[in-house]
């Protein structure tokens, strides 16, 4: 059989995705000593990212995906042709919003990250450099069609995401960052080895070894199931790392508290992302048989994330790992819905990883702007905030009903979806699932009232209203005096303002309209359908009047 | 001829060799030590080489001897410095590179 | 079972019915997002948007009236909102009689409401109204435009939640209602109390809101399809069991929303919001979504008698429950909560009597409406006049200092506790009588329970009536709890108009409603009122009985509590009944020891085990590999004869496996 894959390139698209922000990281080296410069060039670098992802996007066609075109942007010249890789890069709907995700996120971290103290020592030149470095191993990781070329993304995210947190961290910085890079790594490996089993496996079925994605997935259906079971648990364990699932989430909390808040919101917003995201591109359709047949066990795994993550959550003394919490509840929800092989549970998982990006990437902002005021990251040290900063209290709340999908909200829209199409297939991990809700409620709410509610209270705020001149040492704060303009606890600035404005937007508008985003993710789900080798569990009409 | 008694004497030549570096701790009689294993050694192979009536195990006797004697160089010269800077000789005390 | 009537586009102003919820709902964005500068006009905008929006339902509900009843249930689609494989959820509209009511009874009600609040929320009232607040707030006048832009929000969701033409856009609604429930509630937000009871509500509606949505995944399940009008035709293909397992969740649900036992105890906590709130929200437009609910889907009510019996028991047991707590509060507020919580009680009972009640339950729903609504506007004003004290007993004799409040909140109270040919006489006694209509036990039960709780409602209202307006008046020797003595005024013109329009709503709507025919505008929704003419008891008793039972309430509550003086501190010890109604039966105690203590010890358990346990492990691992190199450095002792050593070990090792290999 003729390998699939064009030797002549292609379309360059995706190829500029990618090396823009690596020609931005490298010019922040020439910069480095003019740091205004060398934030301005990387924050036109990001945005002119974002157009380009918004052009690509606007070139996308659903029709043709809709038609069997199962990437699209498609480009591939060969790379090491003794083993069979192309440097290939493709797009289906599933890759561009995850893509289109990415590329909306960084100018506004970069704004965030505009005037951020930085740790002694270092400049924000190496910031930004290292912000454009991991968006430029995102757009690989996400555009990549050769499954060896992922791999060397999926290991490269390592590097800038490494250095983010163990350079320009909290305290506990170095701890974080070797046990992010470790745990990755570990995961990362073993999918190596399930790599080259896959390659060998292409080798025996086809007369020559392949890497090419849609080579491998032909020949899904024909590998024995107990070969794809070996296989699919390497990339399996790479993935539930990545993602992740319990009980491999430890790393999580760590790395997540300790990166700056730029790096937590890439961390848990996106890179997290390509875990589930290789679930539906890889696991899925590579392993067909093996997927069906360990379905339970994830199934288990993402229930038990559900509770555990949002009863975990309520527990916690520190906001950010209080946001790394409830993200695992979430990513709960994600591998429920990518397991139930359902178009509309694939559709709701692919749409949670979005909303799920812009939700918790806000509540990590938030963070941030609470940790800019107070310098604390404990939930205790704050309290009564709304009283000073009425704006960020009610920015904070729609972030957190974002995260508990309150209906009218983005993630309304991907949680439903997740439930209703894992319910025909799973009732009973679905119906556990639902009462998460009520959990993801109850972290929510008691994070707010904690942090906003009630009198103003708490060592962060009290000692940031007494240094903004509203009171002595010991003394009573009175809340309308403190509540002055220039007081120690200002509300939002006009940049942080600027931050948040596309976030709020888009979390409103999506969860109304969430309509362009399904549509270019309904075909790609679609065949993956297809690849599965499985039916709707529901078809039109229901069960008792549908036809199958 | 039999090369017996040849490989006895080598074998005998090599253990004094091996018990030296082992039991001795002044560098110089380690290093004639060594010397005396690799000597024990070349007598193998040129015995060797008479048996099988080739020259390859004279030719490897001769890259032996060039490389100790290089070796020999280099070796003496580390001991000198060794013994300038800390007046002693003996092997165990120069033992900086540990843990 | 009438079959569901045909589904007409929507044509006309009908068309335009997104407007109804779209107006309140940009008004609420605009007050958010404008910030300071909408301060000063901020409350008239809310006012005119839902103002706005009530002219347009009655345009709508006009044109509705103008059509044959066989073509009043129109839909109107706007977009695809969900749509993925055979799912498809549209964003549409279904107007129809039912959702007209709502429309409305939300808009009418709402509207004055948010005039009233123009009064009650207005900045430094004398000191009153938001008082607390008045302190904290860094300007009054903001946190009266926050209240607009949340109240406007409501009535917006809560449009939502009538209008939609689909169980996903009634969840939509169902939880944007929760969310301003949740926002006004813990409105006075640096009081503690006010943040505790708001995410009370909101948490034990979502216990609500699972059921709710379980049984939206089985309906999709079961018949690919969330629209009203396609699950309604196709409802009667489902087995028993099926219909028996939506029914109950979907009454998981309406307990939730509307303060229903076991979920009942938010409800009164919710008082902890302002006043016009409580009015609004907590008596008659929010809580009664669960009546709506049930009522909304009939059609699958219709084919479970079991499902139905479960609905009037929860009816039955929550009626009972509210009256009877609201006998031994003290706090004005409290006692109309938990009059709400049994009056929603008779509102469930009505529909889970089947096609006999569905429509009762909506007509005691509005003329409750009317009456709750000026009730508690009538207790916000009488707060507004005590500084915002809530406790009876420092109350009495006011109704000569507020006469325009005592006439309007005693003319709700008659059509409380049903006085003849007053709102609440007509609807309430209707249900009594449907109740007695049914067949054996059910009969006794229902009617029984009714019966009995109209007597309690007799007893406690009298009781809060006679405490607040009648007798001495202890309030010349207190202080009020802000420090000040008291000052009762009658509240402003713009406070008291609602409620003197409530007041006539709550004379007269009961007539009204039932003269021109509620139950025939309705049953193109609900199917034709099936009138029950053997129960266990006559109709013609019915209504004398349940008189009976009122009145002894009303003299028993003036023996008790008329006929000596108030004692201004609550008397302790009391007997065991009152002491467990002023517990609230002891719901809060079974919550916490159930729910909320095994809650807290499991997450501090959960959080030790991740620390720990799972963390433990993994550090555990890297401290293992750590020591274990630790230990095998010193293998690397600096010695070079050891290392001689070694490497001779090493060369006679491989010697002999080499020799071992070769020979062996």
């Amino acid at each position: 059989m003729m390998s699939t894959a064009p030797d002549t390139g292609g379309n360059v698209m995706l190829l500029v995705l990618l090396l823009l922000p690596v020609l931005g990281a490298l010019l922040m080296y020439p910069l480095r000593r003019n740091v205004p410069a060398a934030k301005g060039v990387a924050m036109a670098t990001a945005l002119l990212e974002f157009v380009l992802v918004v052009v690509t996007w606007v070139g996308y066609s659903t029709d043709a995906a809709s038609s069997g075109e199962r990437f699209q942007y498609v480009f591939s010249v060969p790379w090491i042709p003794a083993f069979g890789t192309h440097l290939a890069f493709g797009i289906d709907g599933i890759a561009l919003v995850m893509i289109a995700l990415t590329a909306f996120l960084v100018p506004g971290l970069m704004l965030f990250a505009w005037a951020e103290k930085l740790p002694e020592g270092r400049t924000a030149s190496g910031y930004f450099a290292l912000l454009l470095a991991t968006e430029a191993t995102l757009m690989g990781v996400f555009t990549a069609t050769d499954v060896f070329l992922f791999y060397v993304f999926f290991e490269a995210m390592l590097i800038p995401m490494y250095f983010l947190i163990g350079r320009f961290g909290g305290p506990n910085r170095q701890y974080a960052s070797v046990k992010f890079f470790l745990y990755s790594l570990l995961g990362g490996l073993i999918m190596l080895a399930s790599l080259i089993g896959l390659y060998v496996t292409s080798a025996d079925q086809l007369g020559a070894g392949t890497f090419t994605w849609s080579d491998l997935q032909s020949i899904a259906q024909s590998t024995p199931t107990s070969t794809q079971i070996w296989l699919f648990l390497g990339f399996f364990v790479a993935f539930a790392i990545k993602a992740p699932l319990v009980p491999f989430h430890t790393w999580l909390p760590d790395a997540g508290a300790e990166a700056p808040i730029v790096a937590a919101v890439l961390l848990v917003g996106v890179l997290d992302k390509v875990g589930t995201f290789g679930f539906l591109r890889y696991c899925l359709p590579l392993f067909p048989q093996a997927s069906q047949a360990l379905a339970p066990l994830v199934l288990v795994l993402a229930v038990i994330g559900i509770i555990y993550g949002a009863l975990l959550a309520v527990g916690q003394k520190d906001m950010s790992r209080f946001v790394a919490y409830t993200s695992i509840a979430h990513f709960g929800f994600i591998a429920l819905g990518t397991f139930a092989f359902s178009s509309q549970a694939f559709a709701g998982a692919t749409l949670y990883m979005v909303n799920h990006g812009l939700s918790t990437g806000m509540l990590f902002v938030m963070v941030g702007l609470l940790v800019a005021r107070g310098g604390s990251r404990l939930i205790g040290d704050y309290g009564g905030v709304s009283k000073l900063a009425p704006v960020l209290a009610g920015c904070l709340l729609l972030a957190g009903m974002s995260s508990l999908a309150l209906p009218g909200t983005n993630s309304f829209v991907s949680e439903f979806l997740v439930l209703v199409g894992s319910f025909p297939r799973e009732p009973v991990a679905t119906v556990i699932a639902t009462v998460g809700i009520i959990f993801a409620a109850l972290y929510i709410l008691w994070f707010y009232q904690q942090t906003m509610q009630g009198p103003v209270r708490g060592n962060a705020v009290i000692r940031a209203l007494e240094a903004g001149g509203a009171g002595g040492p010991g003394a009573m704060i009175d809340p309308s005096v403190a509540a002055r303009r220039g007081s120690g606890f200002p509300d939002l600035t006009k940049r942080e303002l600027g931050v948040l404005a596309p976030l709020v937007f888009v979390i409103v508008v999506l969860g109304f309209f969430p309509g362009p985003v399904l549509d270019v993710i309904n075909p790609s789900v679609q065949a993956t359908m297809t690849e599965v080798g499985l039916p709707d569990p529901v078809p039109a009409g229901g069960l008792v009047g549908g036809v199958r | 001829m039999s090369p017996t008694n040849y490989l006895l004497l080598s074998g005998l030549l090599f253990t004094v060799g091996a018990i030296g570096v082992l039991v001795r701790r002044n560098a110089i009689v380690v290093f004639m030590c060594i010397e005396l294993m690799l000597n024990a050694v070349n007598l193998s192979l040129v015995t060797f080489a008479r048996i099988n009536g080739q020259l390859d195990g004279q030719v490897m006797a001769f890259f032996v001897m060039v490389v100790a004697a290089a070796e020999v160089v280099v070796g003496l010269a580390i001991i000198m410095s060794i013994f300038r800077t800390r007046r002693s000789s003996s092997v165990d005390d120069a033992n900086l590179l540990k843990y | 079972m009438t079959a569901p009537p045909e589904v007409l586009p929507a044509g006309g102003a009908a068309s335009a019915a997104w407007l109804l919820f779209a107006i309140p709902a940009l008004s609420a964005v605009v007050l958010f997002l404008a910030g300071k500068r909408a301060n000063a006009w901020g409350h008239w905008l809310g006012v005119g948007s839902v103002l706005a929006s009530f002219a347009l339902g009655v345009v709508i509900f006009v044109q509705t009236l103008g059509v044959a009843p066989e073509q009043r249930t129109t839909e109107v689609s706007l977009y695809s909102w969900i749509a993925s494989g055979t799912l498809d959820v549209d964003f549409g509209l279904r107007i129809d009689p039912l959702s007209l009511t709502f429309v409305l009874l939300i808009t009418g009600v709402g509207s004055l409401i948010h005039i009233y609040s123009v009064g009650y929320m207005a900045p430094h009232a004398a000191g009153h109204g938001a008082d607390e607040d008045a302190h904290a707030e860094p300007s009054s006048d903001s946190s009266r435009r926050r209240f607009f832009a949340q109240l406007n929000l409501f009535v917006a969701a809560m449009l939502v939640l009538v209008l939609g033409n689909n169980f996903v856009l009634l969840y939509l609604g169902w939880e944007g209602v929760g969310l301003a429930s949740y926002l006004l509630i813990g409105f006075y937000q640096d009081r503690p109390s006010a943040a505790t009871a708001a995410k009370k509500a909101f948490l034990m509606n979502r216990v609500g809101d699972v059921g709710l949505a379980i049984a939206i995944f089985l309906l999709w399940l079961e018949l690919g399809t969330l629209q009203y009008a396609e699950v309604f035709a196709r409802i009667g293909e489902l087995g028993g069991g099926t219909i028996l397992a939506i029914t109950l969740l979907l009454l998981l649900g309406a307990c939730g929303k509307s303060g229903q036992f076991p979920l009942q105890a938010w409800l009164p906590d919710a008082m902890e919001g302002p006043t016009p709130v409580s009015a609004l929200i907590h008596a008659a437009t929010m809580v009664t979504a669960g009546v709506y609910l049930i009522a909304r889907t009939n059609p699958i009510y219709d084919l479970s008698a079991t499902g139905r019996v479960v609905v009037a028991l929860i009816g039955v047991v929550t009626l009972l429950i509210g009256a009877i707590i609201g006998c031994a509060y003290d706090d004005i507020k409290k006692v109309l909560a938990y009059s709400t919580v049994s009056q929603i009680g008779y509102m469930i009972l009505a529909v889970g009597l089947g096609p006999a009640g569905y429509a009762l339950g909506i007509f005691h729903l509005l003329t409750h409406g009317f009456f709750k609504a000026g009730l508690f506007l009538g207790a916000g004003s009488v707060m507004h006049a005590m500084n915002d004290d809530v406790n009876m007993r420092h109350f009495g004799g006011l109704g000569r200092r507020m006469p325009i409040t005592f006439v309007t909140f005693g003319l709700g109270y008659l059509a409380l506790i049903g006085f003849p040919f007053l709102s609440g006489y007509f609807s309430k006694d209707a249900i009594i009588e449907a109740a007695f209509g049914q067949e054996g036990w059910q009969g006794w039960v229902y009617g029984g329970a009714a019966t009995l709780a109209a007597g309690l409602t007799a007893f406690y209202m009298t009781r809060l009536m006679i405490m607040t307006f009648f007798g001495e008046e202890r309030w010349r020797n207190l202080t009020a709890p802000d420090g000040e003595a008291y000052h009762p005024h009658e509240s402003p013109a713009v406070m008291t108009g609602p409620m003197i329009l409530l007041a006539i709503g709550s004379v007269f709507a009961g007539f009204v409603l039932s003269a021109v025919g509620l139950n025939q505008w309705l049953a193109p929704s609900l199917g034709e009122l099936e009138e029950s003419t053997h129960g266990v008891l006559p109709h013609a008793v019915v209504p004398w009985l349940v008189l009976a039972f009122s009145a002894l309430g009303v003299l028993v509550a003036y023996l008790v509590v008329g006929r000596r003086p108030t004692p201004v501190v609550r008397p302790e010890p009391v007997s065991l009944p009152v002491r467990a109604a002023r517990r609230d039966l002891y719901a809060n105690a079974v919550n916490e020891t159930v729910i909320e203590r095994p809650g807290i010890w499991l997450t501090r358990a959960l959080v030790f085990l991740d620390n720990r346990g799972v963390d433990g492990l993994v550090n555990g691992l890297a401290a293992g590999l750590g020591g274990g190199s630790a230990r095998l450095r010193r293998l690397q002792t600096g010695f070079v004869r050891s290392y001689a050593l070694s490497m001779l070990g090493g060369s006679v090792l491989v010697v002999a496996a080499l020799l071992a290999v070769r020979f062996g």
